[in-house]
């Protein structure tokens, strides 16, 4: 084979990649080492946009697409006549860099198909990190996809050096792996993720009693599946996620809607997944991380898919009928969270603003809110909604209980927001009056 | 009539520097001087003033402020931090109203002490909307400021020219300085310049400068650009989502937008071909009998048209051996002899598979013989016909062939030769040097096992090679012999 150019290798690697929906780089703070480039502050910043409306924040590419797999659904198994190239450690490092002083990028998410065994491939990764932390004290992002079923020490090696680890479950059930990916087993994979929080949730144990101990994953761990390729509902997809947060203290659970490939096995669909039941799941997966929904209560059994038509949450309220209306001067936390169309930034500013002042529609349309959506479900100082008279908020019942809303994270307060104190504006004034101008 | 009463009477206009600390110096004496908000204009110095002016405002510089304070000033003004750290944000907008929207808010906390609490208040949050715009801003700067590296004078520099939407360019540089702070750079703008010196460590702010003074391209931008055009999966296109998050008026910074519109265009097609090649995937499938029985499997092999290659074959080569045999044997395909004559295994590398099978006490004519992919595949070189490897997507098209022969036959024990046979059967992660000779439980067969292809031994390297590799092939198929008599 005549050997790639860089070019080539990045065109047919990059390529490769497109299929990982994640591309997050927050969540991992990393301040300048004053040796080598890079930081990052913890939110991510996406530096540019492709046309499928998906955001470049880092360099997502796979160190080769070589894979002794044959996984279904996936564009590098071993079966499909796609160009296969291979990155060397030390190309992947100076892309990195050079793309990262461009400011281009946040830093680098690499991943890659099995080649050899998956020691030999994680082995690879790891040195890629590796070689950019310590050769080059780079301090920009790494995320690492762990090749499932290898070995702890390659774990806890990569977790130094990577700000974030993925382990992918790839398919939503058992039974969908077995289908589509013979050589993927769900008890290798979720191994693979027990390693990650095992070692991190140690690690962690550890820089409690020594802060300066180094850290592990400080970005957490995420998951991938691909929906769409097999009959599972949504009910069993987040289902699914909701264990794995649960089970492996996962940060993010990613969706990625199959979309057809090239040379793609016949058992595959030949359209892509609709983006809006991508979209769903990711309300559904904020619904149940902010908001203290119950993966049941957003896909119950008797209603398993969620509707492309509404948001979930909509979804619910429709479905529970006796919950509203709410007052928005009066209810609580948890009930405002449950109102179609307010979002949690804004149950937290109408926390905070109904101390002072009582809200009328009309300050809830200042707040952005949009009015179709709460209309039916709310009460405030000039507005009762027709038909659901007979209740109030203290007598709704409610379904959550306490612990599901105990999961809910703490109101953010703005920053600056929090103590009106007196600031020295007016030193100078304080002075000149002291000198008699005044 | 004394200059207290004149600005009590009448607006008085001061012009604003584009700083909040001079704003605040302004605002500070204004509030000492009890002048409301209605009778001062604090305009922005960075527009020009109004020609006429209609409500007859008196231009003034700002020491017209200073001087007597007057009585009623307050005796301690009240300015809580949450509105002075946003106030600062909001002096980076645009807006030439701000300084005015700013000394008004001021002026209202000195009755209100929690104003800045209420969110909906029409002041609060028209200088919320403008903290948000400017944090929005410094974030997009961030994120599309594109350096540009030279050979300087003093080494690598690093130049970007960038075009804020407000005037942030202070706001927004410390975050360079921290990022890259160990290398040479520079941010030009229309507002100002920022430089970084490694050396130095500190951060140096000049006059505007514009995009002239930025080097017009890198040598990184093929390879970012090539990476942007592959990243992208064009079956979901979305550019609204797209514009969404990256405005147009970003995109003159941006090296890779220009790729946008023949990207655009070429994603449909791309699609459309991924399809038709996934929908259109070589199968023999379609060609394969539904009763499977030797004799109805041999009779439909030739009208395959699975895949390419028996456009180019003489003929297809079925296997050959008893439907009693217990032992199947898998080869790659047929090679230039057995295309020929339509018989598996007749060619040298049948030789040597003869010659193991005897070694090993195997009765060849016991056995049966096929292919994992039935046509010849080559290529011509003058009068030779050189073999070639098949693709891993002939071997699956092939496939249903070979499962179809091994349900008719139902083999006690099916042994892939070679590396092909064995993706075939066993699937891809099969390594046929660390697992052949292992006996496997499979669902076509009692048994499968892999060795190496006689093909291989002809093919080894030197004697000792060749040697060695016959000696396996021959130890397995003795293996192979063991299994069934014990079987
Ligand atoms: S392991 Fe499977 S999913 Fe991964 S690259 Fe290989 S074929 Fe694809």
């Amino acid at each position: 084979m005549p050997s790639l150019t860089v070019r080539q290798k990045l065109e047919i690697l990059a390529d490769a990649a497109k299929y990982d929906a994640s591309c997050a780089s927050s969540g991992a703070t990393r301040a300048s080492n004053g040796k080598g480039v890079g930081h990052s502050d913890g939110t991510g910043i996406c530096h540019s946009y492709t046309p499928d409306g998906r955001c470049v924040s880092l360099l997502k590419i796979l160190l080769t697409n070589f894979c002794t797999y044959d996984c279904v659904f996936c564009v590098n198994r071993v079966s499909s006549d796609i160009r296969r190239a291979r990155f060397s450690v030390e190309e992947v490092v100076t892309l990195t860099l050079d793309f990262y002083k461009r400011n281009y990028i946040e830093g680098l998410f690499l991943s890659s198909g099995i080649i050899q065994s998956p020691d030999y491939t994680m082995e690879q990764l790891v040195q890629v990190a590796k070689t950019l932390r310590l050769v080059h004290h780079f301090g920009g992002y790494i995320h690492i996809k762990a090749i499932p079923g290898c070995a702890q020490r390659l774990i806890d090696d990569a977790g130094l050096y990577a700000d974030r680890l993925s382990a992918n479950i790839e398919l939503p059930t058992q039974d969908d792996l077995v289908q589509l990916a013979p050589e993927k087993k769900a008890t290798v994979i979720e191994g693979t993720m027990g390693q990650i929080a095992d070692r991190k949730a140690e690690v962690d144990e550890d820089r409690r009693k020594l802060p300066s101990a180094p850290k592990f994953a400080p970005a957490g761990q995420s998951t991938q599946m691909v929906i769409g390729a097999t009959p599972a509902t949504d009910r069993d997809i987040i289902q699914r996620a909701s264990t794995l947060y649960g089970g492996y203290k996962l940060r993010r659970v990613y969706y990625t809607g199959f979309s057809p490939y090239p040379e793609a096995d016949t058992r595959l669909p030949l359209q892509a997944t609709p983006r809006m039941r991508e979209h769903r799941l990711y309300q559904a997966d904020w619904l149940m991380r902010f908001y203290g929904f119950a993966a049941d209560e957003i896909a119950p059994e008797s209603d398993p898919e969620l509707n492309l038509a509404i948001d979930p949450k909509l979804a619910w309220a429709r479905r529970h009928p006796e919950f509203f209306p709410v007052d928005v001067n009066a209810g609580t936390r948890e009930a405002l969270l449950r109102v179609p169309g307010l979002g949690y930034h804004n149950v937290d500013r109408i926390l905070r603003i109904r101390r002072y002042h009582k809200l009328s529609m009309e300050d809830l349309r200042k707040l952005h809110v949009r009015m179709k959506d709460v209309l039916e479900f709310v009460v405030t100082t000039d507005h009762l909604p027709v038909a659901t008279l007979p209740f109030t908020t203290e007598q709704t019942d409610r379904e959550t209980s306490d612990a599901e809303f105990a999961a809910l994270p703490p109101a953010q307060p703005l920053a600056g927001l929090v103590a009106a104190q007196q600031m020295d504006l007016f030193a100078a004034a304080a002075q000149s009056a002291a000198t008699g101008v005044l | 009539m004394s200059l207290l009463h004149a600005l009590a009477e009448r607006v008085t206009r001061v012009t604003v520097p584009p700083s909040f600390d001079a704003w605040r110096e302004l605002a500070r004496k204004a509030l000492l001087r009890g002048l409301e908000p209605d009778s001062i204009d604090l305009a922005d110095a960075t527009v020009a003033a109004q020609a006429d002016d209609l409500f007859g405002a008196v231009q003034t510089d700002a020491s017209a402020l200073d001087g007597p304070y007057a009585e009623m000033s307050q005796e301690r003004p009240h300015v809580p931090r949450a509105f002075l750290d946003r106030a600062k944000l909001a002096s980076y907008h645009r807006d030439p109203q701000r300084w005015n929207l700013l000394y008004r808010l001021l002026w209202r906390l000195q009755s209100n002490r929690d104003l800045m609490r209420i969110e909906v208040d029409h002041d609060v949050s028209a200088m919320l909307r403008l903290v948000q715009q400017v944090k929005r801003d410094e974030h997009k700067m961030h994120a599309f400021v594109r350096f540009r590296r030279i050979e300087g004078e003093r080494g690598e520099e690093f130049i970007a020219w960038y075009e804020p939407a407000h005037r942030i360019l202070e706001l927004a540089a410390p975050f360079f300085a921290e990022r890259f702070a160990v290398m040479r750079w520079s941010i030009l703008t229309p507002d100002g310049s920022a430089y970084w010196d490694p050396e130095l460590h500190q951060l140096q702010f000049g006059p505007p400068l514009d995009r002239t003074h930025a080097p017009a391209g890198d040598e990184l931008e093929t390879l970012w650009k090539s990476y942007y055009g592959s990243i992208f999966n064009p079956a979901r296109l979305n550019p609204e989502g797209m514009r969404s998050h990256m405005p147009v008026k970003y995109w003159n910074n941006l090296p890779e937008v220009e790729l946008l519109p023949s990207l655009l265009q070429a994603a449909e097609g791309r699609v459309e071909s991924m399809i038709s090649k996934q929908g259109g995937k070589p199968s023999a499938a379609p060609f394969v009998p539904h009763e499977h029985t030797l004799p109805v499997i041999q009779a439909a092999l030739p009208t395959c048209r699975g895949c390419d290659l028996y456009e180019h074959a003489i003929q297809v080569v079925p296997g050959r051996g008893p439907v009693t045999a217990d032992l199947v044997l898998v080869g790659e395909q047929p090679g230039d002899q057995e295309d020929k004559r339509g018989e598996p295994f007749v060619g040298p590398a049948g030789g040597v598979l003869r010659k193991a099978l005897a070694e090993a006490g195997v009765d060849p004519d016991a056995v049966y013989m096929t292919n994992a992919v039935k046509h010849f595949k080559f290529v011509q070189r003058g009068k030779l016909r050189l073999h070639q490897n098949p693709r891993m997507s002939e071997i699956t098209a092939c496939k249903p062939w070979l499962m179809a022969e091994l349900d008719a036959l139902k083999p006690k024990l099916v042994v892939a030769l070679g590396a092909s046979a064995a993706k075939s059967l066993l699937g891809g992660t099969f390594a046929l040097m660390r697992d052949r000779g292992k006996l496997m439980q499979a669902n076509f067969a009692e048994q499968v096992m892999a060795t190496i292809h006689p093909s291989a031994v002809l093919r080894g390297r030197d004697d000792a090679a060749r040697e060695q590799l016959y000696r396996h092939l021959r130890d397995d198929l003795m293996l192979a012999r063991q299994y069934l008599g014990a079987a």
